[in-house]
């Protein structure tokens, strides 16, 4: 280890080194981990006309103790094919919105590794640049391109290319798009970051052995890139699966997405037990991904 | 010279499409932000009334003046917050609890906004009934649930730099009889300062950015900018809405425009200072 030496200074002052440790130890787990066990106990309670709007877990009376496990939550929603066309229904679309990102974000990450170094920083900055703007005024633009009257319609109708305008807001497509667009800088960085530090002289040795183009993009390029691809992939994936803004503003009321699912229960239906439930279930259907990309994120962090 | 000229790359055509689909949606947000018309779709001439009017609505500007706020202590404790972290997973080697941190730092970063949102805010429901505190959900709340998922972008950027930085420094300041706290406040600090100044920047735009978080954990008094626009974007489009986003992709080409040329400066300042020595 390189570090051993210095790691071994800060071991000498234990105390110290404990509190340091504890600060962001203790604000995480109280801020971050704490909050998911609540979710947990809320769902499995029943929903109630109080205020907060569900029942006790734990109940002492008449010296018995009874604990109530409620189950009803989880056994609705299978029940429910609404929801499961929701859970669904986000999983597709973040699918699609993530392969579309890649297949777009590839060759731009590609393109800037390879541009010249002094254009390098501008490119990266190019790229990025929307994401430090408003997210919910990026998804807002596409509401005044793809709408009946948008934009699109207007110049394909202008052109007499159609006759009645085409029916983009509020379908699937409109939803991709606007996914697709807003996470598309989170895609470029992390394969950026991977392509920049390709070895040349790597991708010169295939060719000099006589390797196609095309084949040392598949067999040198392509793997040594994976870390980028599922790193980017995850960052959009993940979020995606739960984005309420985006099936709320493009998606109208005909797509059915779990994150809008979970925020009209709550807030519309006060329905808390429910939402936690729903936000347990897709806890459970991301963490797979969500290990995934911790695998892969720590590595960096550490190494 | 070859009188063909080169066919450009594929990526490099996709790079300028893949530009062009990022910047033309804003492009159309700018222009339309000057229209007189209120269909946002139908230009009606020249106008800078939608601008007039944005200064008159007291309610987005009060969100503003909320959301500047919330987001500076957010990105300040988040600096804060995710630098220790950073520190404590870089440089102290093996301690227990590590693995832990390092989960609770990049979940954060893919986590779901509609799942952090109502986790926490069930915790400060829970919080309330059994200490008292908080009584009701506002501006520090927000604060709190924003400095969480700020602290673990802070944690990555500046992780990423103390990976790269030499430790050399700081072993032979500490060799040298300087405590391990003085160290990191004297050498370790200055050197990582650029990498704490993009942290505290990018967490300031993701806490001035978010919408569900604070929906969820906010209360009936405090109202971000995001939440007033969502209201209103949810009715519709409105001219209003554009002339906001012209102002705020101004000032942030504004800042980004600003980064980029004292980073190219720094950039051919290190150049010429390494061309001298190699001469000298």
């Amino acid at each position: 280890m390189m570090l051993s030496h210095l790691t071994t200074m800060f071991r000498r002052c234990q105390l110290g080194r404990r509190a340091v440790i504890a600060f962001p130890l203790i604000w995480l787990l109280l801020f971050f981990l704490l909050p998911f066990a609540l979710v947990l106990k809320i769902s499995l309670s029943e929903g109630a006309v109080a205020i907060p709007p569900y029942g006790p877990l734990v109940d002492y009376a008449d010296q018995t103790l009874s604990i109530f496990l409620n189950l009803g939550n989880y056994l609705f929603l299978l029940s429910d094919s609404l929801y499961i066309a929701a859970y669904w229904g986000s999983v597709k679309t973040a699918f699609m919105s993530t392969v579309v990102c890649l297949l777009i974000g590839y060759p731009m990450a590609y393109a800037m590794a390879r541009a010249p170094a002094r254009w390098q920083l501008l490119l990266l900055l190019l790229v990025m640049l929307p994401s430090w703007t408003s997210f919910l005024i990026r998804v807002y633009a596409w509401m005044g391109i793809l709408s009946n009257s948008g934009l699109i319609n207007n110049l394909l109708m202008g052109m007499g290319v159609i006759e009645t305008p085409l029916r983009m807001m509020n379908t699937q497509f409109a939803v991709v798009i606007g996914i697709v667009y807003a996470y598309l800088p989170f895609m470029v960085l992390p394969l950026y970051a991977h392509l920049t530090r390709l070895d040349n002289s790597l991708l010169e040795a295939a060719s000099d052995l006589g390797s196609r183009k095309l084949n040392t993009f598949i067999k040198v390029t392509l793997p040594l890139s994976m870390g980028g691809i599922i790193a980017g992939s995850m960052l959009v994936f993940i979020p995606a699966v739960g984005e309420f803004v985006i099936p709320e503003l493009l998606g109208g009321p005909n797509t059915l997405m779990i994150g809008k699912v979970l925020w009209e229960e709550f807030f519309l239906n006060r329905d808390w037990p429910i939402a936690s439930a729903l936000a347990m279930v897709m806890l459970l259907l991301l963490l797979i991904p969500i290990v995934w990309f911790h695998r892969y994120q720590s590595r960096e962090l550490e190494k | 010279m070859s009188l063909v000229r080169r066919r450009p790359h594929f990526s490099t055509v996709m790079l300028i499409i893949g530009l062009l689909f990022l910047y033309l949606p804003m492009a159309v947000l700018v222009v339309y932000s000057f229209n007189s018309s209120r269909l946002v779709t139908v230009w009606a001439g020249f106008s800078t009334q939608w601008y007039a009017a944005l200064f008159r609505d007291q309610q987005i500007l009060s969100a503003v003046w909320t959301s500047l706020e919330i987001a500076f202590f957010a990105a300040s404790m988040a600096v804060c917050l995710g630098t220790v972290a950073a520190f404590v997973m870089t440089r102290f080697g093996r301690f227990r609890g590590k693995t832990a941190l390092s989960s609770m730092v990049t979940a954060p970063l893919v986590m779901p906004e509609v799942i952090t949102g109502l986790s926490l805010l069930l915790l400060f429901v829970q919080m309330a009934q059994l200490t008292g505190w908080p009584a009701d959900r506002g501006a520090v709340t927000i604060w709190i649930a924003h400095t969480t998922f700020c602290s673990a972008y802070v944690a990555v950027v500046v992780a990423a730099r103390l990976r790269e930085l030499d430790s050399s420094i700081e072993e032979a300041a500490m060799d040298l009889g300087s405590p391990p706290l003085k160290t990191f406040f004297f050498v370790t600090l200055p050197i990582i300062s650029p990498a704490l100044v993009a942290g505290w920047l990018l967490a300031f735009t993701l806490s001035l950015d978010d919408l569900v978080i604070a929906s969820f954990v906010s209360g009936p008094g405090a109202n971000t900018l995001p939440m007033v626009v969502f209201s209103s974007v949810r009715m519709g489009v409105s001219p209003k809405i554009n002339a906001l986003a012209t102002l705020i992709i101004l000032t942030v080409s504004l800042a980004t425009f600003l980064a980029w040329y004292f980073m190219r400066r720094n950039e051919a300042k290190r150049q010429v200072i390494l061309q001298q020595e190699d001469a000298g």
